[in-house]
């Protein structure tokens, strides 16, 4: 994109309009090199975004944006109820609270070193990954209703995990408003066999070391300390999930025209906070939410599982779980005082700031842990909640590198062995049902993980604390 | 027969790049040509179609009130059924009467050693979403598949 199209308030901030029916200007959050890579559709998108009613303050990209379905992917946009504020499944995703959270091993990477071969094969086999692997756990009706209100306080008192995980994961585990009617037939047989599977794409389950530590003190705080081994699960709400986006992306298309709403695209399918179909989808996508918890809730203990039979008496204690395609209900500091708003982050990780009361106690005076996900060979990022010298986009930031190239372009530029032996030789294990899907997923088919991250410290979204390393990867 | 060698015979499909999912399109001289097409498109997403044994038929019934929105149901239909009955489709068999569309699809079961499926497609989107006839006579029916 052309930098000169934007006003640049500062180093990292771009702003264009509001111009024609653009009811809130869009902000981009970048560094120039990260704005220029950009994709023009980014800008369009965020101009449709800040037409719909209700925004408030702006339609916001994070540095990792790019073309989304309607809202951009790293796209944030909140909504006040009281003034005809809408909800948007399309601001929401498909992957409805896809997520990533990481535990804690207290393990040295030499600990592991002889039994990496392993407990590679292990993880690999304990936890379902990829097309056509099925959960060990099938759920009825009543479970099916119990597990989309309860989340991941339900997994826990089905016996997967432990109750100190609830304090480490937001809203404890379980978003309240969930309304399993709201959720379709379809939804619910689409998710009968899949609880407790990682899915496939850039999902992933990985053991990593902390490499590297930006801030020493907020590391020490979060328990991440150099050459210590975490594990790392990125999935979502599966199957039933997919489906709640679907039914209700096409319900909404409908509904905006019935309520008034001239969409300038149809991906932006939305409704009023405050309408019939609007208060159903929220009860649905909350639903979702809680699938997306208990899911992985339930990866984490499989991971457990596979760890106790080779360390004895380990525990995995949670650092955090964050995620990344949500619509919430949040109290922001506004011009006008404090609003209660409807945030939608699509491929946006909430991400508040130090002291928030909503961050768990012993983290509080660190900021929120944001966790990024890398390409398998390039490693991921722990940040935290920036300073409270005025939060950012509703106080959220990055969620990860995002694509360089298709997985069209991927699939012809690499070979899954070849990628496979190449990591091998950096000391990378992966395990994956498809060859096809780790050259679809080849560490070069992504964007350079660093440079988005550094943008968001930069940009005061979210400040570095410590770069992980994989060591091990579970691929569907 | 391969994607390239029908296309010559002006039916056929291709995916096509976009971000960080992918585009399904599928050519044919009618309508319901191109829809089976896209549909032999989205299983090409997981796995290439030609490796699919057509042993099991599931029959498919879906109706909208445009050709497009027909053709996401019936893209999200076959995702469904992927999904639930944990299967990968081959061939496709599609008729269709004003807006309403009757199918059979062709499959087996997923074996993760034979069809190295790839990724697995979330839902049919509206982005570059197209049903159309083109000057040449072809149908063309596309759309973006989250995966």
């Amino acid at each position: 994109m052309d930098p000169r199209r934007f006003e640049r308030v500062d180093e990292t901030t771009w702003r264009y309009g509001p111009e024609g029916a653009m009811r809130v200007p869009a902000v981009i959050y970048a560094t120039e090199p990260l704005l220029r890579e950009m994709d023009e559709k980014v800008l369009e998108q965020l101009r449709n975004v800040a037409t719909l009613p209700g925004i408030v303050e702006a339609a916001f990209a994070m540095p990792d944006a790019h073309w989304g379905y309607g809202f951009p992917i790293g796209g944030v946009a909140a909504f006040d109820p009281e003034r005809g504020g809408v909800v948007s499944a399309g601001g929401v995703g498909f992957d409805i609270s896809c997520g990533v959270r990481t535990h804690l091993t207290g393990l040295r990477e030499a600990d592991i070193a002889a039994v990496r071969e392993r407990l590679a094969d292990e993880l690999f086999r304990t936890v379902p990954a990829g097309l056509g692997r099925r959960g060990r756990i099938r759920l009825d009706d009543r479970a099916m209703d119990a597990m989309l209100a309860g989340g991941a306080a339900w997994a826990v008192a089905e016996g997967y995990g432990e109750d100190a995980d609830l304090e480490r994961i937001e809203e404890r585990g379980r978003t309240a408003g969930a309304d399993p009617d709201a959720v379709s037939r379809r939804a619910r047989e689409r998710q009968r066999e899949e609880m407790g599977t990682l899915g496939s794409g850039n999902h992933y389950l990985e053991v990593q070391v902390v490499d590297r530590v930006e801030d020493e003190a907020t590391a020490r705080a979060f328990g991440l300390r150099p050459g210590e081994v975490v594990v790392t699960i990125h999935c979502g709400s599966r199957g039933l999930g997919h489906q709640i986006g679907t039914d209700y992306l096409r319900e909404m298309a409908r509904a905006a025209e019935r309520h008034g709403i001239r969409l300038p695209d149809r991906e932006l399918a939305c409704a009023p906070v405050r309408s019939e179909v609007g208060r159903r989808y929220l009860g649905a996508m909350r639903a979702g939410i809680n699938c997306a918890l208990a899911n992985r809730q339930i990866v984490a203990h499989l991971a457990r599982t596979v760890f106790a039979r080779f360390f004895p008496g380990i525990r995995l204690p949670l650092l955090f779980d964050v995620s990344h395609n949500t619509c919430k209900e949040e109290v922001h500091a506004t011009a006008e005082g404090p609003r209660r708003l409807f945030v939608h982050r699509k491929g946006a990780t909430r991400a508040f700031p130090p002291e928030h009361p909503d961050i768990p106690e012993p983290l509080r005076p660190w900021g929120q842990p944001v966790l990024i996900g890398g390409s398998m060979g390039t490693g991921s990022w722990v940040l935290a909640g920036a300073r409270a010298d005025g939060t950012r986009a509703f106080a959220s930031a990055v969620h990860g590198a995002g694509r360089a190239i298709s997985r069209h372009r991927a699939l012809r530029t690499f070979r899954g062995e070849q990628v496979v032996r190449a990591l091998a030789e950096r000391g990378i294990l992966v395990r994956s049902v498809s060859l096809r899907g780790v050259a679809e997923e080849a560490p070069a088919a992504y964007k350079d993980v660093d440079a988005v991250v550094e943008a968001a410290h930069r940009a005061g979204l979210a400040r570095k604390v410590a770069h992980l390393r994989p060591l091990i990867v579970i691929k569907g | 027969m391969t994607g390239s060698e029908r296309t010559r015979r002006q039916c056929g499909y291709e995916l096509f790049p976009h971000g960080a999912d992918v585009g399904v399109r599928g050519f044919g001289p009618d309508r319901a040509t191109a829809f089976a097409e896209a549909a032999r498109a989205l299983t090409a997403v997981v796995t290439d179609p030609d490796r699919v044994e057509p042993r099991e038929p599931v029959a498919i019934h879906c109706e909208a009130e445009d050709d497009e929105m027909l053709l996401i149901d019936w893209l999200d239909a076959v995702i469904y059924y992927m999904a639930t009955l944990g299967m990968v489709f081959g061939r496709y068999e599609v008729e269709i009467r004003d807006h309403r569309l009757e199918a059979t699809a062709w499959g087996e079961p997923v074996d993760p050693e034979r069809h190295q499926p790839a990724v697995e497609p979330k839902a049919a989107t509206l982005t570059e979403l197209a049903v159309r006839h083109e000057p040449d006579g072809r149908w063309i029916a596309q759309c973006v598949v989250d995966v």
